[in-house]
């Protein structure tokens, strides 16, 4: 039987250069026809440091980035040790024969790249003899990644001749010495070109995409990791009349320049991680009690402080929904896949139109530095909120209503003062207790116009349902696909509309004996929402500072659902 | 609104500066009616947090839009307000504690942006709404609920740091002589580029500087307050700073530069094509 999909792991020191033959790799099969997954970690430090990227590539759609290794590639020793226990046990190590030795008893292929690849005219193949050998242990076509080359370098004016040629006969060199191997992981078999466009792209870029669609015209941030490359993309598209983008002096100044922005009719967002998001907490409340528009990217990163900056967590979503003092309660939404953070924050967007306040779109390192192929969206069937507008005469009582009311913009009719303290219809400061509970429960209204979220679920009769969140539905689905294919009986359910919750998801899981909730945290913090909302839920976490494993995941509910 | 509104329940204590502010203010928004034909409601007050913050809620007459936002913030929501919308007329009122204590890091960044904006900063050297602690303004030793043994920092020049920081306009006024503040108001509006308009206003419960600003020659008390000479050249920025040696509290135009251009007509990227979703997509097409 040929192999439906393999996985590969690039590690070695960054610097090196082979992060980006691997992207190449990955796209190289995308194009090709086949499903890609990679996810890379970095180090802090720019320049060097242990540094490693995975890709997976497969002929159906993944929702990880797999567990085990097919074919491990490092550059130095460090690595081989850090990562050779991920090997599967079929696997091949794939290394460079001048930088490191195995002495170890295993299926191993050492070649000089950086030798053979000078022998091709081009000092710069030896990643191209890598990926060679790398095909040819997977029995991936060459073509492919001919294909690859000719259209990264084929520009002949930017290039020159020689390099496409050279390229291609590294590829060839590294085949040969494969061959003389003799090892193989197995066959993959052939992809089936999909129906629709793909488009390969980050969680982040996916991010700056839908905001983009949505409508945003004003976008402040503060660089932080690993958040910084929305504000970056958006330096450079958010563009032409009416954009405005801005890096900020610190996140305090880019919430509260989206609170003015908001304020006088801006589709306002900014994009930071928990450092920045804990700075913003005062002009969230603010953003809440005023009313206003606004959207919140936190990229989550792990840890209190400043934590694990380069690591994945899903540990600030009790922060998201409190994110500050007082009664407030914030929407969040959290992507889970690459083609949810896209329509993820069309759907923030359109929920702090609708209700007009601040919505946090709650993302995470795993899917910012995720690339994966999505179907291109069509554009044509996705809806787009725009704000209700004041466009009366006369003096106007902004906030004398108990639910949304249409909303003023400086330039016409409709004067108020947006207030951050307790206020009255026009937002004039007032301390009358039956003001506070009238505004208090104004607020917390406004929350049952968000009721549109979509939510999935299937073999609800369990009574057990598995319910991850964000970046682990991914490894959440595969588990559940697993355990059903082992004979368990489970339930699955999920959706990227934290809070409010749909509806009607909620009263399914209201029903359910048990409900588990994978989550890469300490205090098991979204089942805590959970239960306090009726629901038996309970956590199965990880705070590692990486995602779960479907395997260890898939153990993880069996120990559950066994006790 | 106060005057339509009796549930607003805040008032500035007799004598307070800030009644004079408010009436200069309102005196400056209009004439610029007048003046330019502008409606009230494309000029948006953001206040901040402080007895001074609640001018926006006690303006008179007509009601330009409003912000009353959190203590310290008024000039980055400002910043929103001025880059999301050029067109409107901004303006901050802000005591010194909200602007040169916990708001002093948004200070610098504006300044070297030259945001368009009129800051008026109503300063009372002392912390007014949190019942008279020390302010950056209060004078080494000064006696107050928080110094009870005498404030141990020097006081801040805060046209100095006005200077220092690049803000290209700078007005120093007391809130006593209206017409001459209204006047620097309408000026800081008009001003294209980041205007500050400093504003003695004494304080009568915790810190009342009546009597210091303008002297009392029956006592023999001289005042600290002084006008800056007619010929001095306000485009030269080391007169400017001359002028602050000469001590005491120099009133009148000590700045004005039109030499930088202002933040909202810096953005370049604004004439470029606004980018098309498809062929954003297309750069990301396997
Ligand atoms: C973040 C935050 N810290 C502290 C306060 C409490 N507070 C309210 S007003 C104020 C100081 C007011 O002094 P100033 O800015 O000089 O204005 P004044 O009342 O003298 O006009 C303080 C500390 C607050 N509202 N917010
Ligand atoms: S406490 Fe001082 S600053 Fe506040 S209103 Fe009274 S006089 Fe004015």
């Amino acid at each position: 039987m040929k192999k439906k999909d393999f996985v590969v792991r690039f590690a070695g020191e960054g610097g090196q250069g082979f992060l980006s033959a691997a992207q190449g790799f990955a796209s190289a099969n995308t194009t090709a026809g086949y499903h890609s997954q990679t996810f890379a970690t970095f180090p802090s430090q720019i320049t060097g440091g242990p540094t490693w990227m995975q890709a997976r590539i497969a002929t159906y759609p993944i929702h990880t980035r797999g567990d085990e290794l097919d074919v491990l590639v490092v550059f130095n020793e460090e690595a081989f040790q850090n990562h050779k226990g991920e090997l599967h046990k079929n696997g091949v190590v794939l290394y460079d024969s001048e930088k490191l030795e195995v002495s170890e008893n295993m299926r191993k292929l050492g070649l000089p790249f950086e030798k053979l690849g000078k022998s091709t005219g081009n000092a710069r193949a030896a990643n191209m003899v890598m990926l060679g050998a790398l095909a040819t242990l997977v029995n991936l076509p060459l073509d492919i990644l001919e294909e690859f080359i000719r259209r990264r370098w084929g520009d002949v004016s930017r290039y020159g001749e020689t390099i496409v040629p050279a390229n291609i006969k590294a590829l060839e060199l590294g085949k040969e010495e494969a061959l003389k191997s003799s090892f193989s992981v197995g066959e993959l078999e052939l992809p089936t070109k999909s129906k629709h466009d793909q488009i390969l792209l980050n969680g982040n870029e996916a991010i700056a995409l839908g905001a983009i669609h949505a409508g945003v015209n004003f976008f402040v941030g503060y660089p932080i990791s690993p958040a910084t490359s929305i504000l970056v993309w958006m330096q450079k598209n958010l563009v032409g009349e009416g954009k405005f983008v801005y890096q900020a002096s610190s996140e305090i100044e880019a919430i509260t320049a989206l609170l003015g922005a908001g304020y006088s009719g801006a589709k306002a967002m900014t994009s930071t991680a928990g450092p920045g998001f804990s700075l913003m907490s005062e002009g969230l409340g603010m953003g809440w009690i005023a009313e206003i528009p606004l959207v919140i990217v936190d990229v989550q990163r792990g840890g209190p402080a400043t934590g694990l900056p380069t690591k994945t967590e899903q540990s600030d979503f009790l922060s998201a929904l409190n994110p500050a003092h007082g009664d407030v309660m914030l929407p969040v939404i959290a992507p889970g896949t690459v083609e949810e953070c896209f329509y993820a924050t069309i759907a923030a967007f359109n929920w702090a139109e609708t209700y007009q306040g601040p919505v946090i779109l709650l993302s995470e390192h795993s899917l910012s530095e995720r690339q994966q192929n999505i179907i291109r969206p069509d554009l044509s069937k996705i809806k787009v909120e725009n704000r209700n507008i004041f466009s009366g005469e006369g003096e106007y009582q902004r906030y004398q209503s108990d639910n949304v009311s249409p909303m003023p913009i400086p330039g016409s009719a409709g004067s108020y003062v947006a207030n951050a303290s307790e206020h009255d219809g026009v937002g004039d400061t007032t301390h009358l207790p039956h003001r506070h509970v009238e505004m208090t429960n104004r607020r917390f209204s406004k929350l049952s116009l968000l009721q549109d979220g979509s939510y999935e679920s299937e073999n609800l009769d369990s009574g057990t349902v598995i319910l991850p969140w964000g970046g682990s539905k991914g490894s959440g689905r595969e588990a559940y696909d697993r355990l059903i294919r082992e004979g368990y009986s489970v339930g699955w359910a999920y959706t990227m509309f934290l809070h409010p919750l749909p509806p009607d998801l909620l009263s399914v899981l209201k029903d359910q004996d048990l409900v588990l909730v994978p989550e890469l945290n300490y205090l098991g913090q979204f089942s805590s929402y959970l239960r306090a909302l009726g629901i038996n839920a309970h956590s199965i976490t990880q705070y590692t500072g990486l995602p779960f494993k479907v395997g260890d995941l898939v153990e993880m509910i069996k120990e559950k659902l066994d006790s | 609104m106060s005057k339509k509104n009796p549930e607003y329940d805040f008032k500035w204590c007799p004598g307070c500066g800030d009644f004079g502010v408010r009436r200069a203010l309102e005196q400056s928004l209009n004439k610029r009616i007048v003046d330019l034909e502008e409606p009230i409601e494309n000029t948006v007050v953001v206040a901040g947090i402080g007895c001074s913050g609640n001018l926006v809620h006690l303006l008179e007459g007509v009601q330009p839009y409003g912000i009353h936002g959190l203590h310290g913030r008024s000039l980055p929501i400002s910043f929103g307000v001025k880059m999301s919308r050029p067109e409107l007329n901004v303006v901050v009122v802000a005591g010194d504690g909200d602007f040169l204590s916990i708001g002093m890091e948004h200070i610098g960044p504006q300044a070297q942006r030259n945001l368009n904006v009129c800051v008026v900063v109503m300063d009372n050297a002392v912390y007014g709404l949190t019942k008279g602690q020390s302010s950056p303004t209060s004078d080494l030793g000064m006696i107050t609920s928080s110094t009870p043994y005498g404030k141990i920092e020097t006081g801040l020049n805060p046209l100095r740091l006005y200077l220092t920081l690049g803000v290209s306009f700078i007005a120093s006024a007391m809130s006593s002589k209206i017409k001459d503040l209204a006047d620097l108001i309408y000026r800081g509006m008009e001003h294209p580029g980041f205007a500050i308009v400093h504003v003695q206003s004494p304080c009568t419960v915790y810190n009342d500087t009546y009597e210091v600003l303008k002297g009392n020659a029956k006592k023999g008390i001289a005042p600290i307050a002084w006008n800056i000479p007619d010929d001095h050249d306000v485009t030269n920025w080391q007169a400017g700073v001359n002028l602050l040696d000469n001590g005491g509290i120099p009133i009148g135009l000590l700045y004005s530069s039109k030499e930088r251009v202002t933040l909202d007509d810096k953005i370049q990227s604004e004439k470029l094509p606004v980018p098309d979703m498809e062929k954003l997509f297309n750069t990301y097409q396997v």
